[in-house]
């Protein structure tokens, strides 16, 4: 018995959706999901990954059996028929990947929104022009006439380089003094939401504050509350954390590959990102953004430990910032040759000593 | 005689025994013939691929181990920078620029480019621009800041090499605007009389929309890095923070043009495998117009995506969401090319030959780097992945696995016409076999690395990779040594090949209607469109349409727009002499 090619079609269509929902769900291709934020990450790439495998199996499958099945024979010289075209074909596979790219737009700004990229209410607090001088007859021409009036708004950039400066530990890293912050530059909180308050928490401060400054070749954090500075980040589970950060000298960018979250630190700028560690472990904190020869090395250990775990490491951490608390801020990272500025990272990074001796600045 | 006589007989092209065939020096000079100029470029931008080829590798080689072991950082980081900037701006951009030189005039039956000594400054640019380039190597400064160049990195790296690489660059995108400006000015007013744009085959379907793209996008890079050379060298700070520069404007601008940048290293070939396809498939293509106006489609798209390189950069929210979109809807474009080609091969009589399997290659592997493409526009998985392994997989599934093979599926399916000559077949197939293993033994694995946690650009890496790395670098070695099969072929076949006849493809463009290769001036009379370019199938279309036979027998098919009259014999320049 013969059987039909719309049968064939559909044993096909469901052995290809089977199998492509199947390696969605376990393909393994990611680390541990540390934050509640990985999570919805990682179920926006599940779903992908169940249509891209179905595309992948659909296009190479047309294709690899084309290849056979309709190869030329030998001596058989003919053309194949001649069809130009199918108007109800393309307008099917014209609409159907729209459908699914839109149906993927909607699922990421949905995991966007959760994560608290997209706050629609900072928009509105966003500095406009000043639309009162603006009515006023001249003041197009007053505006042409003479360099740009010092603006009355705030500068949202300064204040919350301000406000990270307040910690005398982080005033200590960050040479302020030498990159000016950038006005209004879009990257911070209320402007331009980086990654960070959710809509449900918008407004609201979060529980732990994290200083990090990036510099050639290293991390530094700081920690508002306390005023320690340490070379390792230590974050309690089930507390949002706010890092906001910023870079000394070149872009950097901050990325735990176990959080599923990256955002550039940029000298003169000021970022943020927020997020809610949920799973114990030892994570690694690495640079992602080009910024020298030994940008490899740029690695800081990470801790999500449980709240008595994270006040414990608070506490050694005041008592020994206290020993060495003058001669700490005395350092300035500047100062120092990469060499010794790189010394005591170096051997948590399995870096070998003779590599830093190559280093010349 | 009259003057007017002369004035014919001297427009009579010199019909020696093998037409087309000049001295080999020809090829080292200032020539203003396009095909001599597609060659060159052709030729001189592979020189610059086999270089960069060998930079990849030093860089697989380090990265085979996880610690620093094979060069310095320092010249690690040189490395990547030129292998990139090379195989972007020496290798794939001209190259699509020599394919297009080579092909445009002789597809729509015009005699030379519209510019043709501008044609010629335009491929002068490349040799000196690469070899400058290449020299920052030897004065010990290379550029390795990475072909992004950010600033402020780009600024306190060393200053001779970023200033070379400034230079270099735009030369090569000054190149590359000259360049557009005749393929734009050729195909609008060159095309023989009958030859509407819809009778246009698609490979200048796709010059047409690369050119438009690349006037468009690369005076913005020109400005860029104009701006970037100022902060370098005269201390001003348009991008250099510590004066209250904004590093993030160059991005945008370094964006504006590199984004559209991957469309003007794509859409030539694009258009090259849409001539391919339907030849070896004995088919029409499937969709013409639906092709042809997805190139437009992608070309205005491409302008619009560029901040999705920048989603963990400064920008605000709602513009991530902006680019997000955009950047997704290029895949249904993209999508409608790669279900035309499909369908176009369904049903047809494949002659799978080494250009075919190129072709195939070319559709079979793009399709991994698309559809990783739509997955990194997602805003939430693009800010866990940017910068890592899984977008080096992904530009090389895209620029490798969809370029580099279109290049070499156009080489070989041109190759014969090029040259008057066949390349030998069981060969090419073996570079092929060869460039598919070592293709997806190098970047397939990236994928997991980058998933995993391994970023880009590092010569050091966590030791948990090293199983990985250890594959891909050998996949590297293969695709070196892929290239060795392909560079004696083409040599040996050049020189002593068997001789491939007008034809060799019955193909019915017009590039396959004149000499192989073809004479000076392309054509002996200006050609009459008898067919259009993908008529296969048709009665009599099958048996190839030499335009020069006075007597050419064809039925008008119903899907042919234009067609010549068939009972009118074709004027020769030789019988119009004879009237007088």
């Amino acid at each position: 018995m013969k059987i039909p090619t719309s049968i064939w079609t559909l044993l096909i269509g469901i052995v290809l959706t089977l199998a492509s929902f199947w390696y969605g769900q376990n393909h393994g291709l990611l680390p541990a999901a540390a934050t509640d934020e990985a999570v919805l990450v990682d179920g926006l790439f599940n779903a992908m990954m169940i249509v891209s495998t179905g595309i992948f199996l659909l296009v190479e499958g047309i294709l690899i059996y084309s290849a056979f099945r309709y190869r030329q024979r030998a001596g058989d010289n003919k053309d194949g028929p001649p069809v130009e075209g199918n108007i109800p074909l393309e307008i099917l596979w014209t609409a159907i990947p729209a459908i699914i790219v839109i149906g993927i737009s909607v699922y990421s700004f949905d995991v966007y929104n959760e994560i608290g990229g997209f706050d629609p209410h900072a928009i509105h607090e966003a500095p406009m022009m000043n639309q009162e001088s603006m009515a006023m007859p001249g003041s197009a021409m007053a505006a042409t006439l003479s360099d740009t009036p010092p603006s009355t708004e705030p500068n949202l950039n300064q204040e919350k380089s301000d406000e990270a400066m307040q910690d005398p530990a982080t005033a200590a890293v960050r040479n302020a003094d030498q990159i000016p912050q950038l006005r209004n530059a879009p990257g911070v909180g209320s402007v331009a939401p980086t990654i960070g308050g959710t809509p449900d928490k918008a407004g609201k401060p979060a529980e732990l504050q994290v200083n990090v400054t990036g510099l050639q070749y290293a991390w530094i954090f700081t920690y508002p509350e306390t005023g320690i500075t340490t070379g390792e980040m230590h974050v309690p589970i089930g507390r949002e954390v706010q890092i906001s950060m910023t870079a000394n000298d070149v872009i950097h960018a901050f990325w735990v590959p176990e959080f599923r979250l990256k955002q550039d630190a940029i000298p003169g700028r000021q970022s943020e990102i927020r997020f809610t560690p949920q799973k114990a472990g030892d994570y690694t904190l690495i640079c992602a953004e080009l910024c020298g020869p030994y940008h490899g090395a740029m690695r800081a250990p990470v801790v999500v430990e449980p709240q008595e775990a994270f006040d414990k490491w608070m506490q050694e951490q005041l008592v020994a910032s206290k020993e060495t608390l003058n001669q700490a801020i005395a350092v300035n990272p500047a100062d120092l040759s990469p060499n010794e500025f790189l010394a005591p990272y170096t051997k948590d990074m399995g870096i070998k000593p003779e590599i830093l001796h190559q280093v010349h600045h | 005689m009259t003057q007017a006589q002369l004035q014919e007989t001297a427009n009579i092209p010199a019909l020696s025994e093998e037409p087309g065939i000049r001295k080999w020096q020809d090829y080292f000079g200032f020539n203003t013939d396009h095909k001599v100029i597609g060659i060159q470029y052709l030729v001189t931008t592979f020189i610059f691929y086999c270089i960069g080829g060998v930079m990849a590798d030093l860089v697989r080689t380090e990265l085979r181990t996880p610690e620093v072991d094979f060069v310095t950082p320092e010249v690690y980081n040189s490395l990547f920078t030129l292998h990139a900037t090379i195989m972007i701006f020496l290798w794939i951009v001209p190259a699509g620029a020599g394919f297009a030189n080579f092909l445009i005039p002789l597809m729509i039956g015009a005699k030379d480019m519209a510019f043709p000594r501008l044609n010629a400054v335009a491929f002068w640019m490349i040799p000196p621009a690469g070899l400058l380039l290449i020299a920052s190597l030897v004065v010990g400064d290379a550029p390795d800041a990475g072909w992004t160049s950010y600033p402020p990195l780009s600024l306190v790296t060393g200053q001779v090499g970023e200033g070379i690489w400034i230079m270099s660059v735009l030369l090569l995108g000054t190149s590359s605007i000259l360049g557009a400006i005749n393929f734009l000015v050729t195909l609008l007013k060159m095309r023989i009389p009958g030859m509407g744009v819809h009778q246009m085959p698609l490979f200048c379907w796709a010059m047409f929309a690369t050119s438009a793209l690349t006037l468009v996008s690369t005076p913005v890079l020109a400005a860029g890095l104009i701006l970037l050379a100022f902060d370098l060298i005269a201390g001003t700070t348009f991008f250099n923070p510590t004066g209250g520069g904004d590093p993030v404007v160059y991005q945008h601008m370094f964006w504006f043009y590199s984004h559209p940048a991957v469309y003007i290293m794509i859409l030539p070939f694009f258009g090259a495998i849409s001539e391919i396809i339907p030849v070896h498939s004995r088919k029409p293509i499937f969709g013409y117009k639906a092709i042809a106006y997805s190139s437009l489609a992608i070309s205005f798209l491409g302008l619009i995506v560029w901040a999705h390189h920048m989603f963990t950069s400064g920008i605000p929210g709602w513009l991530r969401m902006f680019f997000m979109i955009t950047t997704m809807i290029i895949a249904v474009p993209t999508g409608i090319k790669i279900f035309s080609w499909l369908a176009t091969m369904w049903g047809g009589k494949i002659r799978l030959n080494t250009a075919m399997l190129f072709a195939i290659g070319f559709v079979g592997t793009f399709v991994i780097g698309g559809i990783s493409g739509v997955m990194l526009a997602a805003v939430p998985f693009d800010i866990h992945v940017h910068d890592t392994y899984f977008v080096v997989a992904h530009l090389h599934y895209v620029l490798f696995g969809g370029s580099v093979l279109g290049i070499y599926a156009a080489i070989y399916h041109w190759f014969p016409k090029m040259t008057g000559r066949m390349v030998n077949e069981f060969w090419g197939k073996v570079h092929f076999a060869l460039t598919i293993v070592g293709l997806n033994m190098t970047f397939l694995p990236m994928h997991k690395l980058g998933l995993m946690g391994m970023n880009r650009r590092i010569a050091q890496y966590d030791p948990k990779f090293t199983f990985l790395n250890e594959i891909c670098t050998y996949g590297a070695y293969i695709l070196a040594v892929s290239t060795f099969p392909f560079i004696i072929n083409a040599i040996w076949s050049w020189l002593y090949g068997e001789k491939a006849g007008n034809n060799p493809w019955r193909a019915l463009t017009l590039e396959w209607m004149t000499t192989s290769p073809p004479a000076i001036e392309n054509f002996d009379q200006t050609p009459v469109l008898a067919t259009g370019p993908y008529d296969y199938g048709l009665e009599n279309a099958n048996e190839g349409v030499p335009l020069s036979d006075p007597n050419p027998v064809l039925s008008a098919g119903p899907n042919s727009v234009l067609r010549a009259d068939p009972d009118e014999p074709y004027p020769t320049i030789e019988s119009e002499l004879e009237k007088r």
